[in-house]
């Protein structure tokens, strides 16, 4: 199979563009971010806590629940129309499918997740300077695991009669590693630790991707054959 | 000829799961009456005897679905989703037993009625986790369906287990915490290791029995649902 990653790309191309022309998901998504920053700002008490130490848990929580809001979108559009049974008749390997799903998923919630960071800044004034090099690795790394499992839970939840709840239900308990993860890393980048301190938070992150996203490459055919 | 067996089903759980409860009574006359007190913890430590079995038993519970659902996938033999399925519901209902006493237990010796120690937060998503599961099957119409999403969803559960582990262990070591007291983990005096063992066994009895009995409900619903088709 010499173009398996050519079949990957094109399922991926297919949904971004898709999405591009629409654009409705991303903006809301966005819009739904910058609400819940905003209502994050409310809910915190100026004097009492510092808001550089509440930013890492804002932070992450928002980026959660955004990418959660992505991700009921990634397999509801396969519905309309019967589109997935036409995906799924193509020649193309589940794998292959799936990954493509997760390409165009973790576009989406990047891109989510790029817009949110800016205004996170603004509303927080936090200062990134030196940290985000790092905080752009750690996001990218906490982002593939979660969104691998959330790809695939999205596929079943599409199938189940309250999805946008199903999705929620079902993933949060697999965003806990990643999320911990993740907030601990961004705590100590905006402190400005030594690499040494986030060494085994980064190599949590990685194992966690490695695992899920072969294990949902590979359960991806018990989800949608029959 | 299903419907024989699913009542056979229902008829010898019932039966286990009476003398579990009976031997339950026994556990608690032991356990109060001729296990002694412990020294530092008092009565307050008897709750030991429920807490320490139903969790066991709750985690094997979970590890049955994880393990019958990588089988499923591999096999594809309905029994195993049923016996995934009768493993998920008495599991959720053994983890609220574990969950209500501990924090009964919890409150007059560490102070406090919660903590987000590592085995306290681990169990707590695992209920969590199998709360979904068995959401996910209630929401899901078709019944092959049914049986290969949860089957993914368990499966991935039982590999979550070791990364919430380790992620909370590595959260809690880095952030140590005030504990009042420490749950320590001594060799136990024999009498109470005894009553703990037997306590053990009188749930896994019970847990025995009770997926006995869910898996001829599971039987009979299905032979329901598959008349309900044909008519």
């Amino acid at each position: 199979m010499p173009d398996a990653l050519g079949l990957v790309l094109a399922i991926a191309a297919k949904d971004i563009r898709a999405e591009l022309r629409s654009r409705t998901a991303l903006l809301s998504a966005v819009v739904f971010a910058a609400l819940v920053l905003v209502i994050f700002n409310f809910a915190r008490d100026p004097t009492a806590v510092a808001s550089v130490d509440l930013a890492p848990s804002v932070l992450w929580v928002t980026f959660a629940l955004a990418a959660m809001v992505a991700l009921n979108r990634a397999f509801t559009v396969e519905g309309e129309n019967g589109a997935l049974d036409g995906l799924l008749l193509a020649p193309v390997p589940r794998g292959a499918v799936f990954l493509g799903k997760l390409v165009a998923n973790l576009a989406f919630v990047g891109a989510v997740e790029a817009i949110t960071l800016p205004l996170f800044v603004l509303f927080f004034n936090v200062d990134l300077g030196r940290a985000l090099p790092g905080l752009l690795g750690v996001t990218v790394l906490a982002t593939i695991g979660f969104v691998a499992v959330g790809t695939l839970f999205s596929a079943m939840a599409v199938r189940t009669r309250f999805a946008e709840l199903m999705l929620p239900v079902l993933l949060l308990p697999f965003m806990v590693p990643p999320l911990i993860g993740a907030v601990q890393v961004t705590a100590r980048l905006l402190a400005d630790r030594p690499l040494s301190e986030m060494l085994g938070w980064l190599r949590l992150l990685a194992l966690y991707d490695v695992v899920f996203v072969t294990l949902c490459t590979m359960a991806f055919a018990s989800v949608v054959d029959e | 000829m299903s419907a024989t067996a699913a009542r056979a089903y229902v008829r010898i759980g019932t039966a286990i799961t009476l003398a579990g409860l009976v031997a339950l009574a026994g556990v608690y006359v032991v356990a109060l009456k001729f296990t002694p007190v412990e020294l530092r913890q008092g009565l307050a430590q008897k709750i030991f005897y429920l807490h320490v079995p139903a969790a066991w038993n709750a985690l094997l519970a979970f590890s049955v679905v994880g393990i019958c659902g990588g089988l499923f996938l591999w096999l594809n033999d309905r029994r195993l989703d049923r016996l995934a399925e009768s493993s998920a519901e008495v599991g959720v209902a053994l983890g609220v037993v574990m969950l209500t006493t501990g924090p009964i237990w919890a409150k007059p010796i560490w102070g406090t009625w919660w903590t987000w120690d590592a085995r306290l937060t681990l169990t707590l998503f695992l209920f969590f986790l199998f709360v979904g599961y068995l959401a996910l099957r209630a929401a899901l119409h078709d019944p092959s369906e049914r049986a290969r999403f949860s089957a993914v969803v368990g499966v991935l559960g039982l590999l979550l287990v070791p990364f919430i582990h380790l992620s909370v262990y590595l959260f809690r070591t880095l952030h140590p915490q005030p504990i009042v007291l420490k749950p320590s983990a001594p060799s136990l005096p024999p009498e109470m290791l005894r009553t703990l063992l037997v306590s053990a066994l009188v749930f896994l009895v019970l847990y025995i029995g009770l997926v006995t009995i869910r898996y001829g409900v599971a039987l009979a619903e299905e032979e329901t649902e598959g008349r309900l088709d044909a008519a």
